[in-house]
């Protein structure tokens, strides 16, 4: 990797948040580099929701330094919201719009202008074969579709990094084979990709992943890294041994 | 059966771990009795008056000293020309003019006669009529007392007596009418919200697919509610009692059996709202409007239901509270026993039963 | 503000594809309408009056006449028993029973003076109290008609004095009360739409997870709360507009005053109550909390605002918690501008009391709207 000399395009330090006496995020610090597909791996309630939120302008966090694209989270959140786009665990598009009717509105508060939006959304239909359907509401579409079109109206914008949480939950294994496409296809036009997922299989489709225990970044490296390191078959061991072992995880994980 | 008690406690459960709602819920009835008690009256008070006294003369002072100093009125403004009248009136604070006419006094003196107008404000007829009432009465009994050495011959005295309700007190009319109105809103709201929104979240197929029967469903949700509605049956009761001065001159057993029936009534309403749709909003728009609405004005709470047209009257006949609002007002107020009230019972009986019958119906066609 | 107008145009599209506005908007205000104004009616007719004449002298059944002859009441039944009269009040067929005695020509002839008796279910006290006012005014005038007979009294000679009240009902001569109703069901109905809907509508996205897509798209606050605001006040206006067509089509209400002073009213009434339902969404942590907040503030509002009765009749402390009651406030303006035709010039202070309010609550719910989330 020869990314040493380039600034990295999220930059955590010392990332604490708490809730009451209840620690979410301990101390977590990482980079994540341009055009990187970063992933997020951990358990449910491992603190993964409450980091994106955090990145994403949407809670502060109570100590850490945090840039996203540059700017500062504790002051600068409109700016990075301008920059990133973000597509939630919960089905964020509006069920009683239309398909079109979602982009436009996505596009628009964007500030794209109308014949962009035009021009980008019949191409952005054509390509996930949707023209059929351009005018049903997305209410009555099956869930794989709407996964597909969230994601595709996330990064409609063209922001600089994008923010997936647990984007495939729910989803049938062809379906998230097709949805990977859609995030490789984004990362090679240059968006960052900062996706979190409890599925270890989708880990191997990173570049780098860290794994969240209990609120702490157990280990963050690329996938095959982590397999050799920890000398197991897959990411999924590699979790199951540093989640039963909790010895194994070093105080400082190197970043 | 056990499994049942288990099914019943989660239902309490998750009432009572709602602070808000509950606190909502047992907060509204006192609200509302409170409003109702100390707010709603028949009776005015400070009503902002104008003088046009285009005689000043001692006797139109006296009159006025008189009308202000009862209480009732409040001098907003002094006027010097009629043709003020308008304006004080469209700027909202004066809602009557006491007009005086010119040389007041030396018209009484001489011809026995003299005019005042009172000018009412009577965007709001009734207020109009009651402040116009009260000012001849203020001014009637001036010339009473001025007369008083020649006593009227050949006098008709009309004694009155206020049969039920010797002080006229509001009490005895919302008493009632609010417990038919918080009763339906808590039963009949509550239950369909609770049983759509289970059918919204899924959770309602999980039931259905458990080893419960689908009455025992349905009763476990009920029974939550119901206990909560008799609570609030007892407690504006004891408030209405204590409070308010609302006897209970029948049987108090009696008094709670009818709160009983009635509560199952709005239970087997509230189910039957939960039976024709799927979401939590509708349900509640049809409980709030269709409830709501009929509850407070066709019922006979607020406005007697002999005033208004045919049509609307037989509508009046189809509104459950209509009935238990005369249960209750005659098991308390008259003291009457079932003999008297049997026939409104069986109406209600009726209704719960054809209620729960659709609903019944209604809910086995959707698990076939 | 290109921002804001894809806001709108999202809103509107998702306003007008759900099944259940459209009947909200247009069939609930002529439903209202009709049946509340209908129904809600003060004006006493046909009381039901039960005669125990124990006299039935010419004198007695003069009086009977009388009531017979008023519009107010109805004559349901006679009988020389008191206990039967009472037993029908008790069933609740009689409204007042009139007792006149055995002797009550001989008293009035004789001793000058003779009792009649009234009784009241007075169950209802308007009822009763109205229905007394109206039986004593009947009773006194044809008390004066027969003194004047017996005497044969000639005018102005008597030295009785006495002062001629004339009442004279502006603005509604007739007392009618459906033009009291009406302006006050076009108030409620604005602010069933400004209150209910928006608040409503916003629970809605943050329990469908999409509020969180729009907070981290730049949208500023302001510019989703613009967005959520517009579409309801311009519904509410359509509405008031709507149910003033009714209600001049059915009820003939008057319009007197200027209709651009009433659409501004209404437009400053709904940003203060628009501000209230946004205020109590960032509060409720579930749309049933939601709805169960919202419903118990319009019913406390509701009844406090002087809809039914006046806030004349409102002890003291009652009409100082009005100060903060934005239903009464805009009652109150829309009868005097509809009825008695009142401008801005007239109302300044109140209208300056609704931009406060309003300006408080949408700064506050604009405040309180990012820390929840």
């Amino acid at each position: 990797m020869k990314m040493e000399n380039r600034q990295p395009i999220i930059r955590v330090r010392n990332l604490v948040k708490k809730f009451g006496d209840f620690v979410a995020n301990d101390n977590l610090s990482f980079d994540v580099q341009r055009g990187e597909i970063f992933g997020f791996l951990g358990a449910n309630g491992a603190g993964k929701t409450t980091a994106i939120r955090i990145l994403c302008g949407l809670s502060k966090p109570t100590s850490g330094e945090i840039s996203v694209a540059g700017f500062d989270v504790y002051h600068q959140t409109d700016s990075i919201k301008r920059n990133i786009g973000y597509m939630s665990q919960k089905f964020s598009l509006y069920e009683d719009l239309t398909v079109y009717e979602n982009i436009r509105f996505y596009g628009g508060i964007y500030g794209m202008t109308f014949r962009e939006i035009k021009t980008r959304a019949v191409a952005l239909i054509e390509k996930l074969g949707l023209t059929r359907y351009r005018d049903t509401l997305i209410g009555s579409l099956p869930l794989g579709w709407k996964q597909k079109l969230a994601f595709s109206v996330a990064i409609f914008h063209q922001p600089k990094i994008v923010f997936l949480d647990e984007p495939t939950s729910g989803v049938d294994p062809v379906t998230r084979r097709q949805f990977w496409g859609l995030i490789y296809e984004a990362a090679h036009n240059g968006i960052t990709v900062f996706v979190t997922t409890h599925y270890m299989d989708e880990a191997e489709y990173c570049d780098r992943v860290s794994i969240m225990v209990d609120g702490r970044i157990a280990a963050l490296d690329t996938p095959a890294q982590l397999i050799r390191t920890y000398g197991t078959a897959n990411i999924n061991d590699v979790f199951i041994k540093l989640a039963r072992n909790p010895g194994l995880i070093p105080a400082e994980v190197q970043i | 059966m056990n499994r049942f008690l288990g099914f019943v406690r989660k239902e309490f459960f998750h009432i009572f771990r709602d602070k808000q709602t509950l606190l909502i819920l047992f907060g509204m009835p006192i609200a509302q009795m409170l409003i109702f008690g100390f707010v709603i009256s028949n009776e005015i008070r400070n009503v902002g008056i104008a003088i046009l006294d285009q005689s000043h003369d001692v006797v139109t002072q006296k009159i006025t000293d008189k009308i202000l100093s009862s209480g009732y009125f409040l001098l907003e403004y002094k006027l010097s020309s009629p043709d003020e009248i308008e304006q004080v009136f469209r700027g909202g604070k004066v809602k009557e003019v006491v007009v005086f006419e010119p040389q007041f006094e030396r018209k009484l003196a001489r011809t026995g006669k003299a005019n005042v107008q009172i000018i009412a404000d009577a965007s709001d007829a009734n207020l109009a009529n009651l402040i116009s009432t009260y000012t001849t009465g203020i001014i009637q009994d001036y010339v009473n007392r001025s007369n008083a050495v020649n006593p009227v011959p050949m006098r008709i005295v009309p004694e009155v007596r206020m049969v039920y309700n010797e002080q006229l007190r509001g009490a005895f009319l919302f008493v009632p009418g609010i417990m038919a109105l918080i009763l339906v809103l808590i039963s009949a709201l509550m239950t369909s919200i609770s049983i759509t929104r289970e059918k919204e979240m899924g959770t309602m197929e999980i039931l259905l697919v458990s080893p419960l029967k689908p009455i025992q469903i349905i009763i476990g949700k009920v029974v939550p509610y119901t206990a909560l509605a008799f609570i609030n049956a007892v407690t504006i009761l004891l408030l209405g009692n204590f409070v308010f001065g609302v006897p209970i001159q029948g049987s108090v057993i009696l008094l709670l059996l009818e709160c009983m029936l009635y509560i199952l009534l709005a239970l087997s309403l509230g189910i039957l709202i939960s039976s024709v749709t799927d979401n939590q909003m509708v349900a509640m728009m049809l409980s709030a409007f269709a409830l709501m609405l009929p509850v407070i004005l066709l019922s006979g709470f607020i406005f007697p239901i002999e005033n208004m047209p045919l049509i609307l009257q037989w509508i009046c006949q189809l509104m459950p509270p209509k009935w238990f609002i005369i249960i209750i007002k005659s098991i308390m107020l008259k003291g009457a026993g079932i003999g008297y009230i049997w026939k409104e019972t069986l109406i209600l009986m009726g209704m719960t039963v054809l209620f729960l019958t659709i609903s019944l119906k209604k809910f086995k066609i959707r698990l076939e | 503000m290109r921002t804001i107008l894809f806001l709108l145009q999202k809103e509107f599209l998702q306003i007008f594809r759900n099944r259940m506005m459209l009947p909200i908007i247009f069939v609930l205000p002529l439903v209202q309408l009709i049946i509340l104004v209908n129904a809600a009616t003060m004006e006493m007719k046909n009381l039901k009056i039960f005669i125990v004449d124990q006299d039935l002298s010419v004198t007695s059944r003069q009086l009977v006449d009388r009531f017979a002859a008023s519009p107010f009441f109805r004559i349901s039944s006679r009988s020389f028993s008191l206990d039967e009269a009472g037993e029908a009040m008790e069933r609740g067929k009689t409204d007042i029973i009139l007792h006149i005695p055995a002797n009550f020509e001989k008293d009035l002839v004789r001793e000058n003076r003779a009792e009649v008796q009234f009784l009241f279910n007075a169950i209802n006290g308007t009822v009763a109290g109205i229905g007394y006012g109206y039986a004593a005014s009947i009773t006194g005038s044809y008390n004066r008609e027969i003194i004047a007979k017996w005497y044969q009294i000639p005018k102005g000679v008597i030295a009785q004095q006495s002062i001629e009240v004339r009442p004279s009902f502006w603005y509604n001569p007739e007392l009618n009360y459906k033009v009291f109703m009406v302006p006050a069901v076009l108030a409620i109905l604005v602010t069933i739409i400004g209150a209910f809907l928006s608040g409503l509508n916003i629970m809605r996205e943050k329990e469908l997870g999409t509020i969180e897509q729009i907070n981290v798209t730049p949208i500023r606050k302001h510019q989703f709360i613009i967005g959520k605001l517009v579409p309801f006040l311009i519904i509410a206006l359509v509405e008031l507009g709507f149910g003033l067509t009714i209600g001049k089509i059915l009820f003939d209400i008057p319009i007197n005053g200027s209709l651009f002073v009433l659409f501004v009213t209404a437009a400053i009434y709904l940003m203060t109550i628009l501000g209230l339902g946004l205020l109590v969404s960032t509060l409720a942590r579930t749309l049933q909390q939601a709805i169960f907040i919202s419903f118990f503030f319009m019913i406390v509002f509701m009844m406090m605002s002087g809809l039914f009765t006046s806030v004349e009749t409102m002890p003291n402390w009652a009409q100082n918690i009005n100060i903060i009651n934005p239903i009464a406030y805009f009652m109150k303006l829309v009868r005097t501008i509809l009825l008695k035709g009142s401008g801005f010039r007239d109302i300044y202070h109140d209208i300056i009391a609704l931009v406060i309010y309003g300006i408080a609550m949408l700064s506050l719910a604009t405040w309180r709207y990012r820390k929840t989330v």
